[in-house]
């Protein structure tokens, strides 16, 4: 029998109380569990940055994370980000930008570019590539992914204002 | 690709986290951060009995200043050295080699400990650690030692911790006024692991001639490696681009045979580490002040 664990965590609000296997990922249990399969899962070795999501408000890669890692943390999936049918600015900016095409790699592109916008929110280009660089995307190159990092972060702070 | 059944232990304190690993013989690995070691379970690379997790042991993850020296926890996440102003102030060197590492999404989960203990010949703390000489503070079964950075690396992701020990601290000697510093690294793309890569200090005397320096290589063999030949060239002498670049052929010249795979060969490595070894000698001479 694999061993397993009960544990607690937050996922975009709502408390899990669950056991797992202690080998499970957390992108198992954000999509198994949860059901929440916004986040996706693609190498499984923690290079693609398809799987990421904010883990206590830092992003993180939730393939190379196990889920009794993320006991007592609080998650946020892409799930978090839109209002019912607004989307948060971060998404509709890659929407106006063109910064997706088949949208597999887009919820860890957003979740990325949520945590460096919160951290920074007028960034330079240099720590926008820094950021983006943690994540692939295999069709729409990363120009317009840029632009639209650009216009959120003009956007949001904007709406601070 | 799903990890192999393990089983899992989460200790509250060093104590039981070592007698954890010392009471299964080898088969217990510890996790950290676990960005190296959860891709290899992934894989199932590595099949561990037990995974001694010790991020939830207090006070493990502190930076602190203790004189020349900054002890850095081992649970210490990569992303907190970058974001610490006292790294920022008290030793860019530090903070400029941990914003080489991976990318951000792998630093906020990484720890100082995780990436020293695993030891992959071509991550950067290993170098930073050995051009520094610095020291790994680990703890096991009979209590704590020191091993020093020249007698830490034995191989390829082997170090000279006994398979009970498990290291708490890494502790980095501060540079030495006016010295110069850099970090240069040379990866296919952005945040992938160097093909080949150079710390260097550098410090000038009175006179404008350079004095201390280190080189430490990483990315060319089984362990990150002293470039010695690149040093004895430096030492005495005015500091400029022919100077650099023959402490660089020097450096490449002494290489046992570099790694070679599917990213390089062997040759490819060695002028590599020519090339980054006199680019971080000319950035390190051109902050160092007389």
């Amino acid at each position: 029998m694999p061993a397993k664990r009960q544990i607690a965590l937050t996922i975009n609000g709502r408390v899990y109380e669950t056991e797992v296997e202690v080998r499970a990922t957390l992108v198992d249990l954000i999509r198994g569990k949860a059901g929440l399969t916004g986040t996706h899962v693609g190498c499984e070795h923690g290079v693609c940055g398809a799987c990421t999501v904010l883990v206590n408000g830092r992003a993180i890669r939730s393939c190379i994370m196990l889920a009794v890692q993320a006991d007592g943390a609080d998650i946020a999936t892409v799930e978090s980000l839109a209002d019912g049918d607004k989307l948060h600015p971060v998404q509709q900016a890659f929407m106006e930008e063109h910064g997706l095409q088949c949208g597999f790699c887009t919820p860890g592109f957003l979740m990325s570019v949520c945590e460096l916008l919160d951290r920074s929110p007028d960034p330079s280009e240099e720590e926008i590539r820094d950021t983006l660089g943690g994540n692939i995307c295999r069709c729409t190159g990363y120009g317009p992914i840029v632009a639209a990092v650009r216009s959120a972060a003009v956007k949001m702070r904007q709406a601070r204002d | 690709m799903k990890p192999p059944s393990f089983d899992y232990a989460d200790p509250r304190s060093l104590e039981e986290a070592v007698s954890l690993v010392a009471a299964h013989d080898g088969e217990a690995k510890v996790l950290a951060g676990g960005q190296s070691l959860v891709p290899l379970l992934n894989m199932r690379m590595a099949r561990p009995g037990l995974l001694v997790d010790i991020a939830r042991i207090p006070r493990l993850d502190r930076i602190t200043e203790d004189g020349d020296t900054l002890a850095i926890g081992a649970m210490t996440r990569q992303r907190d050295v970058e974001l610490s102003e006292t790294v920022r102030s008290e030793h860019p060197l530090l903070h400029a080699v941990t914003q080489q590492i991976a990318h951000p999404q792998n630093r906020n989960q990484g720890t100082v400990g995780g990436s020293v203990a695993h030891a992959d010949p071509a991550a950067e703390y290993p170098a930073l650690a050995l051009a520094l000489d610095a020291e790994m503070k680990v703890a096991g079964p009979s209590g704590h030692r020191k091993i020093r950075a020249a007698d830490f690396f034995v191989s390829y992701l082997t170090t000279s911790m006994a398979d009970d020990e498990i290291l708490t601290e890494v502790r980095f000697p501060k540079l030495l006024a006016g010295s110069g510093w850099s970090i240069q690294e040379l990866a296919r793309r952005h945040g992938d692991f160097a093909l080949a890569g150079a710390v260097a200090t550098l410090t000038l005397d009175g006179s404008g001639l350079c004095s201390d320096l280190t080189v430490a290589l990483f990315g060319v063999g089984a362990t990150p490696v002293r470039a010695s030949a690149a040093e004895s060239a430096m030492v005495g002498e005015k500091p400029g681009r022919a100077l650099f670049e023959k402490a660089g052929q020097a450096a490449a010249a002494a290489l046992e045979e570099p790694l070679a795979d599917v990213h390089a060969s062997s040759e490819f490595r060695r002028h590599l580490a020519g090339v980054m070894t006199a680019r971080a000698l000319a950035e390190a001479a051109a902050r160092a002040v007389a």
